[in-house]
């Protein structure tokens, strides 16, 4: 048995891939929840339920896609540029933090129509500048970034820890390590009344089209694929490397870095140790259930949105571990890396 | 400064060294093997994770320590299985494959520990390997009680370091692997089958990662919860690159890291509530970054390591 590159992939293929692929993660998961001694079908059909059911649940739902859309995002872009930014957990929380440091010391005053603008670009600017220390690393001292972007996770969350626990800590949150909050100004308007649907899905989505159209139709977007596809070949035809890669490492670290302060100006606050359920690590299944492709990461994102929301409710009512949401998404990683395997081969015997 | 000169005299300090370096030898080694057949295991997080924690499911269960060390190292194996199928045998990017081992070996490592054992206020304990004294050395001063004092585990580690150095350098299996890990076309061409070897050493590396994790709720603590890993599979992938891919260098390596990070918890003692503790606990993931920028060019890299091989394929 041996494989064979396909010459031509078809629209359908390229669709039906990720399908396949959470068909595939959800039957294997079904087994564990069959282990476990459940109906495995009621299960599924409950985490639906509990993702869509109600009005409430499915603006929960859409909440809780937002950063994942956008950590996908940061994910996606720095792929396809083979830059393996896997720090998008702590850009995140980094530009949470300046957000919250920046509305509660220096810009609390300004009205909403200045300050959430400069709010956004701030976290944005933060998450960057984490995300530009490993790039400087690998361009300068050959360090893989795969590496140092996870150390620095833990680094990131560290420092959050430390700020919220001394100069940034909320005098009024009974001696639980919480930041100040945001003023009443930052706070991202409501899409929907009654709800914690905020405006982040809004600049969520509408990044992913802009994003969809940098890298489709504009000669970064080429060169920034080329840079991923052959480094060697694109240095070559005139690409200029060391440039694509901190832009495209500005707009993965800026992306994440906006998923922490939409996170904080939409729905928290305040920023906490747990703000992120690993919004970060989820990104990466996002972006590669999206096959790296900006419109797809949307609807990747609100897939796992759907298991892990829709994974509590079920969790209560059937005494199913609501880890298994995880370990469906993480299946998902894989079965996706399986099914993108026979798009690009087919087997010969 | 005599608060400095204390600690690094004393013998707790010594002793504690080898204690937190053990699971770094094991997975440093692991990732080690892993890497000089060509493939880069980033599994090793969410292995340690599940070894952590079916290594002591199996105590818990009634299992002895060694049999539970045993299955870790199992479980290892076979999640290491799983990374050479989608590396080896369809050589996809060895990068995200290993990302997303570790995220489903954690994950799942939950849920199953989730669904095993009830929710409890404090988490349940089993009897963890108690450290046994070699008998005549650990009478010597001040050597005795810092060096000749340990669990069983962080004895066959580091045995297991001098083992893998001479395996890989003194040995034609060993030869058989680098080359593999150098240039697989030129090892088939010797008549060497690059896919079995890339195999036997991803499994065998990940058995090792999977008894680091159990290192962690057999020995150095008593009860398993989630992410207590605590990236130190990371660290590992990091120490790999500083021991510039020799076994004996990884041993040290470790040591010298836990050597930093025995004496960051003291002085963290020493010096509470006036410095946040949390910096003390950033120093061994900055400390690693640092390690490879001072290391990574220097280092001798595998040559084909994330390179798949195919067959006929250049």
């Amino acid at each position: 048995m041996r494989f064979e590159r396909r010459e031509h992939r078809s629209l359908t293929l390229v669709i039906a891939t990720p399908i396949l692929a959470i068909i595939a993660a959800l039957a294997l998961s079904g087994i564990l929840i069959a282990i476990a001694g459940a109906p495995v079908l009621e299960a599924y059909w409950r985490i639906l339920k509990g993702a869509y059911g109600s009005r409430l649940s499915t603006t929960e739902t859409l909440t809780r896609a937002t950063p994942l859309m956008l950590t996908g995002l940061a994910a996606a872009v720095a792929f396809r540029a083979r830059l393996w930014n896997i720090g998008a957990e702590g850009q995140l929380y980094i530009g949470a933090i300046a957000v919250a440091a920046a509305s509660s010391h220096l810009l609390g005053g300004l009205p909403a129509s200045i300050q959430i603008p400069a709010l956004l670009v701030i976290g944005a600017l933060a998450g960057m500048v984490l995300l530009l220390i490993p790039l400087w690393l690998r361009l300068r001292f050959s360090v893989d970034e795969v590496v140092t972007t996870l150390l620095l996770n833990f680094v990131a969350v560290l420092f959050v820890s430390m700020l919220i626990d001394t100069v940034l800590k909320d005098p009024t949150a009974f001696g639980w390590p919480q930041s100040q909050s945001v003023a009443d100004a930052a706070m991202l308007p409501k899409l929907l009344s009654r709800s914690r649907l905020h405006l982040g899905l809004a600049i969520a989505v509408v990044l992913a089209f802009l994003l969809h159209v940098i890298q489709s139709r504009t000669v970064f977007g080429m060169q920034s694929h080329a840079a991923g596809l052959n480094p060697a070949g694109a240095v070559f035809a005139g690409v200029p490397l060391g440039r694509t890669l901190v832009i495209v490492a500005c707009m993965s670290g800026g992306l994440a870095g906006l998923a922490g302060a939409v996170e904080v100006m939409g729905v928290k606050g305040y920023v906490t140790t747990d703000l992120s359920p690993g919004y970060g690590y989820s990104g990466i299944v996002v972006a590669m259930l999206a096959n790296l492709n900006p419109l797809g990461v949307v609807l990747a994102a609100l897939f796992t949105a759907t298991m892990f929301v829709g994974a509590d409710g079920m969790s209560r009512a059937m005494g199913i571990p609501s880890y298994i949401a995880d370990v469906t998404v993480a299946l998902s990683l894989l079965t996706m890396l399986v099914a993108l395997f026979f798009t690009q081969y087919r087997i010969r015997r | 400064m005599s608060a400095i000169a204390d600690i690094i005299a004393s013998a707790g300090l010594w002793a504690a060294v080898l204690r937190i370096a053990t699971p770094l030898i094991l997975g440093t080694l692991g990732a080690l093997l892993c890497e000089r057949a060509g493939v880069l295991n980033l599994g090793i997080e969410g292995i340690m994770t599940f070894g952590a924690m079916i290594g002591w499911l199996s105590v818990y269960n009634g299992a002895d320590l060694w049999t539970g060390l045993m299955i870790a190292a199992l479980a290892g194996g076979l999640f290491g299985g799983l990374h050479a199928l989608l590396t080896v045998t369809l050589g996809l990017s060895q990068h995200v494959s290993g990302l997303g081992v570790t995220l489903f070996a954690s994950s799942f490592s939950y849920y199953v520990f989730r669904l095993l054992v009830p929710v409890a206020g404090t988490p349940p304990t089993i009897t963890p390997f108690q450290p046994i004294a070699i008998p005549g050395l650990s009478n010597l001063p001040f050597l005795g009680p810092a060096f000749f004092s340990q669990t069983p585990p962080t004895y066959l580690a580091i045995a297991l370091a001098l083992l893998l150095a001479y395996m890989l350098f003194r040995t034609p299996l060993g030869l058989a692997i680098r080359m593999t890990g150098e240039n697989p076309h030129a090892a088939e061409a010797q008549g060497i089958n690059p896919m079995a070897i890339r195999y036997g050493a991803v499994m065998t590396g990940s058995a090792l990662m999977g008894m680091a994790g159990a290192f962690l709720t057999l020995s150095a603590f008593n009860s398993f919860f989630p992410t207590m890993v605590q990236g130190r599979g990371w660290i590992c992938i990091a120490l790999v690159v500083f021991a510039s891919w020799r076994p004996g260098r990884a041993l040290i390596g470790a040591l010298l890291f836990a050597l930093f990070d025995g004496f960051q918890l003291r002085l963290q003692t020493a010096l509470g509530g006036i410095v946040p503790y949390q910096l003390f606990l950033m120093i061994p993931y900055i400390l690693s970054i640092a390690a490879l920028a001072v290391m990574a060019r220097r280092a001798r890299v595998p040559q084909a390591l994330m390179q798949p091989y195919r067959r006929g394929e250049r």
